[in-house]
């Protein structure tokens, strides 16, 4: 089995799945030629031609024909090149793309697929690192994948392009690289809707996703009295709720990592739910540690931005001595 | 160095004039009995129409977008369309989709606040888009995605004056233009979005000119002339079917009622505006005109209204007939399979309604 990392497990995902099916196509800025500006394409131009397209310069065009390409019976996979770019193209997703099935009672349904790089850490110029999930999260119609792993980018990829459903899959540009894993060649998907606990324990639940699962992980693993489980939770929308459920049963504590803003942010529906559903297993009120309700800053001071082990052990210490 | 690297000019038509007279060497061929049909496309249009103002003040269906003035440029265009073409409308082309076949009371339904009457994907048409020039971008893809599977197709999108200022519109006219698809743009330019008079939307002398800029021919037509709207309309599928790429033709028309029931125009434009434009009416030309060569009676017309009067009631009756909707069908729709969360809403919903407790 060949180890790779996230973005050449991706890479890696639309060539099976484009050879297999014929009605994928893929779309976007630099995405056919140059391969997109992270690499993820890379080669589906030269192997595909035709049905990897470069567009203009134009998100709202890109995710509007794509709903277009839908009804037609084709399945764009279309490519934001970064979340802060995402905003002009959120009218076809929030208005339209979302609303298709819904308002012709079925007749016709836009299954395709929005890719959009996430998140900070890379030391990028502004707008290019910020982790607007819950905006998607609250626009009903839309699914919300969010990988933290090769193994998992490239199953739940698959699993995207063939859900009937429009799917934003927000890639964690952070760790698209530092993470390599052996990754099957063989067909495998990972299916949406479904958590993955990424380390057994059971004092406190971790609950977390894409690239804050490292820090919550090293955190985790650091831990030397307290015994840490940490919940990846692979989709936003809809998420695993019984998987955490089961998990603050047994431990009764629970830390929500996101690098999202907190305000509104997708922790405080997870928050809510666990209130709703397993109030009475809970010693301890639920803490979140989270970006700022700052706006993301540039690359001097992203650091204090983003939730880091040092964070999260500091709400380990609260939610135990509670 | 110092040269001219672009010019253009952008072409009117009108084959019909204001009195009813016919330019004949512009006319279309149209045998008597197409151009009767014309007509009575357009009669029931109005009553159509007629009947929808009527039911939502009466409180029967909700706010309605009146097409009253404009159902030369629907009714003209979509009579060249083909077997082949599929609608992308906004929510001002009732005529139009009436004469593709679109059942009256799906529309009715549609505007008492019922999705089902949006489906109309056998007439192929797409359904009501309400957010202004968005839907502009469908049209392209969907174009696009029958050029890549090699389906033949052709595509229209319809919109207004005010649809030409959205970034959509220029976004799905540049990708238009780049990937050349057949597409045709039809947009009503009624002279008002809302408020906003046409001289407020933009600078430019006419619509037409802006396919120009994107690589594509454009015309600007009497919107009320539905001998022009027709002729240009063909020449568009001409274009779109040999595969040149996209077409506009900009129709000059006038709303001649509200923007919708939940508007006033009289807080904007005058009456004597209104009464120039409708000396112009489009019903009123093809009427004089058919009188004139004699292809219609005064007799033969009350028939036609009165045949469109009663196509209209049944269509009536069968809306107020539909079933009402169950709380489900909010929930059904929004996934292929139902998520735990909006399970458990529904749930919620149906015990709040005494039910399944």
């Amino acid at each position: 089995m060949p180890a790779m990392n996230m973005v050449e497990a991706l890479n890696k995902a639309f060539h099976e799945e484009m050879k297999k099916d014929k009605k994928v196509v893929v779309l976007g800025e630099d995405v056919g030629k140059d391969g997109g500006v992270f690499r993820v394409t890379d080669g589906l131009y030269k192997k595909f031609k035709d049905r990897v397209i470069d567009t203009p310069l134009a998100e709202s065009g890109i995710i509007g024909s794509s709903v277009g390409l839908a009804l037609s019976g084709l399945k764009p996979v279309a490519e934001i090149q970064f979340m802060g770019f995402l905003y002009p193209g959120f009218d076809q997703l929030i208005s339209h793309a979302s609303r298709y099935r819904n308002r012709t009672r079925g007749e016709y349904n836009c299954q395709m697929v929005v890719r959009v790089p996430y998140g900070g850490g890379i030391r990028a110029l502004e707008h290019h690192a910020e982790s607007t999930e819950a905006i998607l999260a609250h626009t009903p119609g839309l699914k919300v994948v969010i990988p933290s792993t090769p193994y998992d980018a490239k199953g739940l990829l698959i699993s995207s392009i063939r859900d009937p459903d429009p799917v934003i899959f927000l890639e964690p540009k952070k760790i698209y690289r530092s993470i390599k894993q052996e990754v099957p060649n063989k067909e495998f998907t990972v299916p949406l809707g479904k958590a993955e606990v990424r380390k057994e324990g059971s004092d406190v639940t971790i609950i977390t996703w894409g690239s804050m699962t490292v820090p919550s992980l090293s955190a985790a693993a650091r831990s030397k009295d307290i015994s840490i489980e940490v919940i990846d939770l692979r989709t936003i929308v809809p998420f695993d709720i019984q998987t955490i459920i089961n998990s603050v049963q047994k431990t009764g504590r629970v830390i929500i990592v996101h690098e999202a803003a907190r305000t509104g942010g997708f922790g405080a529906e997870i928050v809510s739910q666990i209130n709703e559903k397993a109030l009475f297993s809970l010693e301890a009120p639920i803490e979140r540690v989270t970006g700022f309700d700052t706006v993301f800053p540039l690359a001097k001071m992203e650091n204090y931005y983003l939730p880091n082990i040092k964070r999260i052990e500091k709400a380990v210490q609260k939610v135990v001595s509670y | 160095m110092k040269k001219v690297v672009g010019e253009f000019k952008v072409e009117y038509l009108q084959v019909l004039d204001e009195k009813g007279n016919c330019d004949k060497n512009l006319m279309p061929k149209l045998s008597k009995k197409q151009i009767k049909d014309l007509y009575k496309a357009m009669i029931l249009g109005r009553q159509f129409d007629n009947r929808a103002l009527n039911l939502q003040r009466q409180g029967r269906i909700a706010t309605y977008p009146s097409i009253l003035g404009q159902e030369a440029s629907q009714v003209g265009s979509a009579y060249a369309f083909d077997k082949s073409t599929w609608i992308f409308p906004s929510f001002r082309e009732h005529a139009a989709l009436i004469l593709r076949g679109v059942p009256m009371e799906k529309l009715y339904l549609y505007y008492a606040g019922d999705e089902r009457g949006n489906v109309s994907a056998k007439q192929k048409c797409f359904p009501t888009s309400v957010p202004v020039s968005t839907h502009n971008l469908h049209a392209v893809g969907f174009a696009w995605g029958n050029k890549i599977q090699k389906k033949k197709a052709t595509v229209v999108t319809y919109f207004g004056d005010g649809g030409t200022s959205e970034g959509d519109f220029h976004e799905s006219m540049n990708f238009a233009g780049v990937f050349n698809l057949p597409v045709i743009f039809i947009c009503q330019n009624n002279q008002y979005a809302i408020s906003i008079p046409r001289e407020q939307q933009t600078a430019s002398k006419t619509l037409a000119q802006k396919a120009i800029a994107y690589g594509f021919p454009g015309i600007q037509v009497d919107g009320n002339d539905i001998f022009a709207v027709y002729k240009a309309t063909q020449e568009a599928m001409k274009h779109v079917k040999s595969g040149k790429g996209p077409y506009f033709i900009e129709c000059v028309t006038y709303r001649l009622s509200h923007h919708t029931t939940a508007d006033d125009w009289t807080r904007y434009r005058t009456k004597k505006e209104v009464d120039a434009w409708s000396k112009k009416d489009p019903v009123l030309r093809l009427k004089n005109y058919m009188l004139k060569n004699n292809f219609l009676t005064e007799k033969e017309n009350k028939k036609i209204l009165k045949d469109a009067e009663i196509k209209v009631e049944k269509a009536v009756k069968k809306f107020e007939s539909v079933s009402t909707m169950k709380p489900e069908d909010m929930f059904q729709y929004m996934y292929k399979e139902m998520p735990w969360n909006l399970q458990e809403q529904l749930q919620d919903l149906k015990e709040s309604l005494g039910e399944g407790e």
